[in-house]
C-alpha cells in the first residue's frame, strides 16, 4: 500500500469526524464551501478564456520560446528553468494569468514532468504581489509604500528559485 | 490597466512572430484552441476545487482557524510588537494569518485590511515598518493546502495531484523568510539614512 494514498481519505474522514465531534453540521459546511469554490471558479472563467487564448497564441507563434531564451542566462544563475520565464513575469500581476500560463506548461510538458512540477510549486509558493499591495495600501490610505515593493519582489524571486530547488530535491532534476 | 497592456502585448507579439516565422496557421488555430481549453480546464478543475473548498469550510466551522489564530499570537507579538499592543489589531492579524494558512483567501483579505487600516492610523499616508511587514507577509504565500494548484494538476492528469505539497511548503517557507529578511534589512537602511 502506498502511504501517500492514505493521506487524502484520512484527511477527509478525520476532518468530518472531528467536526461532527464538535457538533458541527459538517455536510452543510461541505456544501457551503463547495458552493463558494464554484463561485470563485465562475469568477475566473472569463479571465481564463481571455488569457489562455493569448498564452496559446503566444506559444504557437514562437514568441514564448524567444522570451524564454531572452531570460535564460539570468534564470540559469538562480537555477530556474527558462521555460517558466512567462510564469515569472505574469505571476506578480495576475492570478488567473499565472494559472493560465502554469496550466499551459503542465499541458505541454506533462503535469508530472520537472517543468510541470516546478510550475505548480511556483504557483503555490507565491502570490499576486502587486494586486495584494494595491488592495492593502489602497484600503489603508497609504501613498508612500517605502520598501514594501522591493521586499515583496524579493520574496517572489526567492519563491521561484526555491520552487525549482524544492522540486529537484523531492523529485530529482530535469 | 496593467492586464490590458499585457494582453494586447501578447496578442500583438503573437501576430508579429506568426507573420515573421510563417506560423500564422498555427497561431490562429491556437487562439481557438486556447479559448476552448480554458473552459475545459475550468470544468475539470471544478470538482477538486469545490471538494477542497468544502473540506476547508468544515475545518473553519469546527474551529480550526480560530485555534490556529490563537497559536500564532505569540509569534506575531514578536514580529509586530507595536501593532500588537492593540488587541483588536492582534486579533485581526492572527485571523488573517490563519485564514491565509488554510487558503481561505476570501476571508483573509478583509481581515488583513482591517488590521492594515488600524495600523495606518495617524501616520499620514506613509507605511510604518510593521505595516510593510504585514503586507509583505500577505504578498508571500503561506498556504498549507493549495487547493487551486492541486485541482489544476488533477485536471492536467497528474498521477498524485497532492504529491507536490512538501515542495510547496519548503518553497513557501524560503520565500516568506526571504521577504521578511528583505523588509527588515531595508527598514534598517531607511533608519540609517534618516539619521544622517
Amino acid at each position: 500500500m502506498n502511504l501517500a494514498s492514505l493521506v487524502l481519505p484520512l484527511l477527509l474522514a478525520g476532518t468530518a469526524a472531528w467536526g461532527l465531534g464538535r457538533r458541527v453540521d459538517v455536510y452543510a459546511a461541505l456544501t457551503r464551501g463547495a458552493e463558494e469554490g464554484l463561485s470563485v471558479l465562475l469568477r475566473i472563467v472569463p479571465a481564463l478564456v481571455g488569457l489562455l487564448t493569448a498564452v496559446s497564441m503566444f506559444r504557437a507563434s514562437g514568441a514564448m520560446e524567444w522570451l524564454s531564451s531572452l531570460c535564460a542566462p539570468a534564470l540559469a544563475l538562480l537555477g530556474i528553468p527558462p521555460e517558466t520565464a512567462p510564469l515569472l513575469l505574469v505571476r506578480p500581476v495576475s492570478g488567473s494569468g499565472a494559472l493560465a500560463v502554469a496550466s499551459d506548461l503542465m499541458a505541454s510538458h506533462g503535469p508530472d514532468s520537472y517543468i510541470g512540477r516546478v510550475a505548480a510549486v511556483m504557483l503555490g509558493s507565491t502570490e499576486t504581489t502587486f494586486y495584494t499591495i494595491a488592495v492593502y495600501f489602497g484600503a489603508a490610505g497609504i501613498h508612500r509604500t517605502r520598501h514594501t515593493v522591493p521586499a515583496a519582489l524579493t520574496a517572489d524571486l526567492a519563491g521561484f528559485a526555491a520552487a525549482a530547488l524544492a522540486v529537484r530535491l523531492f523529485f530529482g532534476g530535469p | 490597466m496593467t492586464m490590458a497592456w499585457i494582453w494586447t502585448g501578447m496578442v500583438v507579439l503573437s501576430l508579429a512572430f506568426g507573420l515573421i516565422f510563417g506560423r500564422l496557421d498555427a497561431v490562429s488555430a491556437a487562439a481557438l484552441e486556447g479559448a476552448r481549453s480554458a473552459v475545459e480546464l475550468s470544468l475539470s478543475m471544478a470538482g477538486v476545487l469545490c471538494l477542497w473548498s468544502g473540506v476547508l469550510e468544515i475545518m473553519n466551522a469546527s474551529g480550526l482557524s480560530a485555534g490556529l489564530a490563537k497559536g500564532f499570537r505569540p509569534l506575531l507579538r514578536r514580529l509586530l510588537p507595536e501593532a500588537c499592543r492593540d488587541t483588536e489589531t492582534l486579533a485581526a492579524v492572527s485571523a488573517n494569518v490563519s485564514a491565509n494558512l488554510l487558503g481561505l483567501g476570501n476571508a483573509a483579505t478583509p481581515l488583513g485590511i482591517r488590521a492594515a487600516r488600524r495600523m495606518a492610523r495617524g501616520c499620514g499616508g506613509t507605511a510604518s515598518n510593521e505595516l510593510c511587514l504585514l503586507v509583505v507577509l500577505n504578498t508571500a504565500s503561506i498556504q498549507l493546502l493549495p487547493a487551486t494548484i492541486a485541482s489544476v494538476r488533477a485536471a492536467a492528469g497528474a498521477a498524485a495531484p497532492f504529491d507536490i505539497l512538501p515542495a510547496v511548503w519548503l518553497a513557501s517557507a524560503l520565500s516568506v523568510t526571504a521577504g521578511l529578511l528583505a523588509a527588515w534589512a531595508l527598514s534598517r537602511r531607511d533608519r540609517r539614512r534618516t539619521r544622517l
